[in-house]
């Protein structure tokens, strides 16, 4: 399964389902991190994590591990 | 565990009814809205100069207020913390569901909310107000940000939005202060003619049939939840309303939602995918039709600025100069102001010295009040610019960058960038760093962060380091560059990040275990700092450092004064005059020091600094700042009132009051050795650096932490650390150097 930590920087895909039932799910359900939903690597820190994630027009930093969380479509 | 800073009372009563009863004095209006949304910056128009930081009725933690007048109604407006959403997980979000409800009939709830939409992230901006609108409490919109996203070329149909929002919407523009009376009169009206406005978002109708279940297994004669709170019951899994609930109520409450909740999944989606799901599809058909968004996305400034401040290289690079730059201004910008205060203070004693006869009120007021106090208020200059460039670093968006940077190093000490800037505001107070980690969701990282942020050094640390810098580290330069003094401030800065993460990661292998926590941080979008912003919060802080001079500073000061006047020994009056009856003019001056150095030695002061004096000698010390770092206990500026006391005192022949940097240079030992070489220097701001002498920090502590205990702990595990270090810096420096 292809999730938002397999993407390599300016690559973008369409997010399927987050996983899990935890407080984590619904914070990232909140920011817009919704199905069908594009998201897009731009960068990551340099020392390799966190990553900057662009969605819905804004840019956000999550760990490679929350990135995990995020199922997207199959390319 | 609950947090127990959320100590904010739980809404579990009726509404407040919509109109105001009449006897109210004022009307009161909650701001709320995303993080970086300009809501601070529109709150601080509103309220101008009124705004202070103090207690929302009914909630024990402090935000921030402000009054204004709108016709002659007066409100009471409060800045609640940016939050993404009304499922509270934090403390700060709590606080803000505690204020949105209300409290019973002598907490009301707000007469009106005033929801700051970011008009470039209007998506993710309408989620939280799809939710607050559910309150039931009337809301106006504020639309910011329009300039920028016009630049970007979304073009929002205002109209056509209010509609759709059926509350009023209003453009404007904080900072050059466009739109802001269309706001005052829409939200006058907003509570004149109060309207409950309408839930916009149709949950699915198996959740709504669980929501009822609850809400009559809940009800009971006296008390009745409120429906939204019932939702979020059900929703959120694990988060504050539950721990509160629970923390009032008892485990038990919760077996109707627990059985709800698993119900609700055997169906496959999650109570809280249901609710995120059903509001993103409303957001998204009304963006549609009210927004039209640009066919191309255009490279803005934010990410051009981003390609260089995250870059792999430039990035560390940019952020290692900022700090050094950071802190070699604060040493050169203030010195010239800090010349002409101590100047003034200088002349002011000497003049009081020439009207106010000799005796115990004349060595009250020049040696101790304003040779105390007027050597801490010399340290205005450096405290506001401080501020000033954490305040400019914070506006511009650039500490976020910071915390991206930081966070993989914050990860492996077993924190998060989340707090990162906690700490980083440590650097300016521990007391508002300490109250900025309620954003940080997880309790564990939370008291990490507060235990370990008083290491960080503060500004009160800064006029002990620039003493002993501009007395004792000689001013040059290495390489033509780097300025020793200017280093060696930057050392002492780093000092307490460098020994932060070892007691955070100590804390987290044993009293604060557990699984590791999120971290999720928008790096919102480059701006040009507020100045009103950057100076307001300069002078909040420099008044607040002002007041702290003028009461416990000041208070301290006059004990340690008294400590080292009295007792008075007469005795040693009359054998000195008579010894000067038949001295020299030279003998005479020499026989008035002495008898000042056995009158302060004598001294009650004196006394308790030589039965201390076997403890601090491994230090390097004398048993005078031996003494001046036990009265700076209460505050750790107080060293400096102190050592201005007590070198004071020590110079009786002077006519003048003493500058306290070469008094301190002159200093001898017994045996003619200067008292303060560099590394004696070093040791005290090494031990100042690290030690936990701050009233306000504990009681700080205190409070966020709901215990004692983690106070106590605090100023265990810091002074400790403080001595060693101290202990180590003399005894490896003298045998080194």
């Amino acid at each position: 399964m292809r999730t938002l930590a397999d993407l390599l920087p300016t690559q973008a895909a369409r997010i399927r389902s987050i996983s899990g039932f935890d407080g984590l799910t619904q914070r990232l359900s909140e920011l817009g991190f919704t199905p069908g939903q594009f998201v897009q690597v731009v960068r990551f820190a340099p020392l390799g994590d966190p990553m900057q994630i662009r969605i819905r027009g804004f840019n956000i930093a999550l760990r490679r591990n929350e990135a995990r969380r995020i199922i997207l479509d199959p390319s | 565990m609950a947090v127990t800073a959320s100590r904010t009372p739980l809404p579990i009563s009726d509404h407040t009814p919509l109109s105001p009863s009449p006897v109210r004095r004022r009307y009161l209006i909650a701001v709320i809205g995303n993080p970086n949304t300009g809501k601070t910056t529109l709150f601080n128009a509103l309220t101008g100069l009124s705004q202070h930081t103090g207690n929302y009725p009914g909630v024990t933690v402090e935000s921030a207020l402000g009054e204004l007048t709108i016709e002659g109604d007066r409100f009471l407006a409060v800045d609640l913390p940016g939050t993404y959403s009304l499922a509270p997980r934090a403390p700060d979000e709590m606080l803000a569901v505690s204020v949105l409800f209300g409290h019973g009939k002598d907490i009301p709830a707000p007469d009106v909310v005033l929801c700051v939409l970011d008009a470039t992230n209007l998506d993710r901006n309408l989620y939280l107000l799809t939710q607050v609108l559910e309150t039931g409490r009337p809301v106006v919109v504020a639309l910011t940000m329009m300039d920028l996203a016009q630049k970007q070329g979304i073009v929002i149909d205002v109209e056509a939005l209010q509609k759709k929002l059926a509350v009023p919407v209003v453009p404007v523009h904080a900072a050059r202060r466009i739109g802001l009376s269309a706001l005052q009169q829409t939200i006058r009206q907003a509570v004149r003619a109060p309207i409950a406005p309408m839930s916009l978002i149709q949950l699915p109708e198996i959740f709504i049939r669980e929501v009822v279940t609850v809400k009559l297994a809940l009800a009971n004669g006296q008390r009745k939840f409120p429906r939204f709170l019932i939702e979020r019951l059900l929703i959120d899994a694990g988060g504050s309303i539950e721990q509160e609930l629970v923390r009032q109520l008892g485990e038990s409450i919760m077996t109707p939602v627990y059985a709800a909740r698993e119900r609700l999944i055997a169906t496959n989606t999650s109570p809280s995918q249901m609710e995120t799901n059903a509001r993103y599809r409303w957001i998204t058909e009304t963006i549609a039709t009210v927004v039209r968004q640009p066919l191309t996305v255009n490279l803005t400034w934010t990410d051009r600025i981003d390609q260089i401040v995250t870059h792999k290289f430039w990035g560390l690079f940019v952020f290692l100069v900022a700090m050094a730059v950071t802190f070699q201004s604060i040493f050169s910008w203030a010195a010239p102001l800090m010349n002409i205060i101590e100047g003034t203070f200088s002349a002011l004693g000497t003049r009081v010295r020439n009207v106010v006869p000799d005796g115990p009120l004349q060595s009250l007021v020049v040696d101790g009040v304003i040779g105390g106090v007027g050597a801490v208020i010399t340290f205005v200059p450096q405290i506001a610019i401080l501020f000033g460039l954490i305040a400019l670093l914070e506006d511009s968006g650039y500490m976020a960058r910071a915390a991206f940077l930081m966070d993989r190093i914050m990860a492996s000490f077993g924190l998060s960038g989340r707090s990162f800037i906690p700490l980083l505001s440590s650097f300016a107070c521990a007391v508002p760093g300490i109250m900025s980690t309620r954003s940080i969701d997880n309790h564990r990282d939370r008291i990490a962060t507060i235990l370990i942020a008083p290491l960080m050094s503060c500004s009160a640390r800064l006029p002990v380091y620039v003493l002993f810098i501009s007395a004792f580290i000689p001013n040059q330069t290495m390489g033509g560059v780097v300025g020793l003094q200017g280093l060696t401030l930057f050392v002492m800065y780093t000092l307490g990040l460098i020994v932060a993460p070892p007691v955070a990661l100590l804390l987290k292998r044993t009293i604060l275990r557990g699984e590791s926590v999120p971290f999720l941080l928008e790096l919102p979008p480059f701006k040009i700092p507020a100045w009103r912003v950057v100076f307001f919060r300069m002078y909040d802080r420099s008044l607040a450092f002002l007041r702290r001079a003028g009461t416990i500073i000041l208070a301290t000061t006059i004990l340690v004064w008294a400590l080292s006047y009295y007792p008075t020994q007469p005795h040693l009056t009359e054998e000195f005059r008579a010894r000067s009856a038949t001295a020299t003019p030279e003998e005479q001056a020499r026989l008035a020091t002495e008898e000042a150095g056995i009158r302060l030695r004598e001294s009650y002061l004196g006394q308790a600094g030589h039965a201390i004096e076997p403890l601090v000698r491994p230090l390097g010390w004398d048993w005078k700042i031996g003494m001046a770092t036990l009265a700076s206990f209460p505050a750790r500026e107080v060293i400096i009132a102190a050592l201005g006391t007590i070198y004071n005192l020590g110079n009786e022949q002077s006519e003048e009051s003493v500058e306290l940097r070469s008094a301190m240079q002159a200093e001898r030992w017994p045996d003619g050795r200067p008292v303060y070489t560099p590394i004696v220097a070093l040791s005290v701001m090494v031990f100042f650096a690290l030690c936990c002498q701050c009233g306000a920090t504990l009681a700080t502590i205190k409070r966020e932490t709901g215990s004692w205990g983690y106070a106590a702990f605090t100023f265990v595990y810091m002074t400790s650390l403080a001595y060693l270090g101290a202990l180590v810096v003399y005894q490896v420096g003298s045998r080194v150097l």
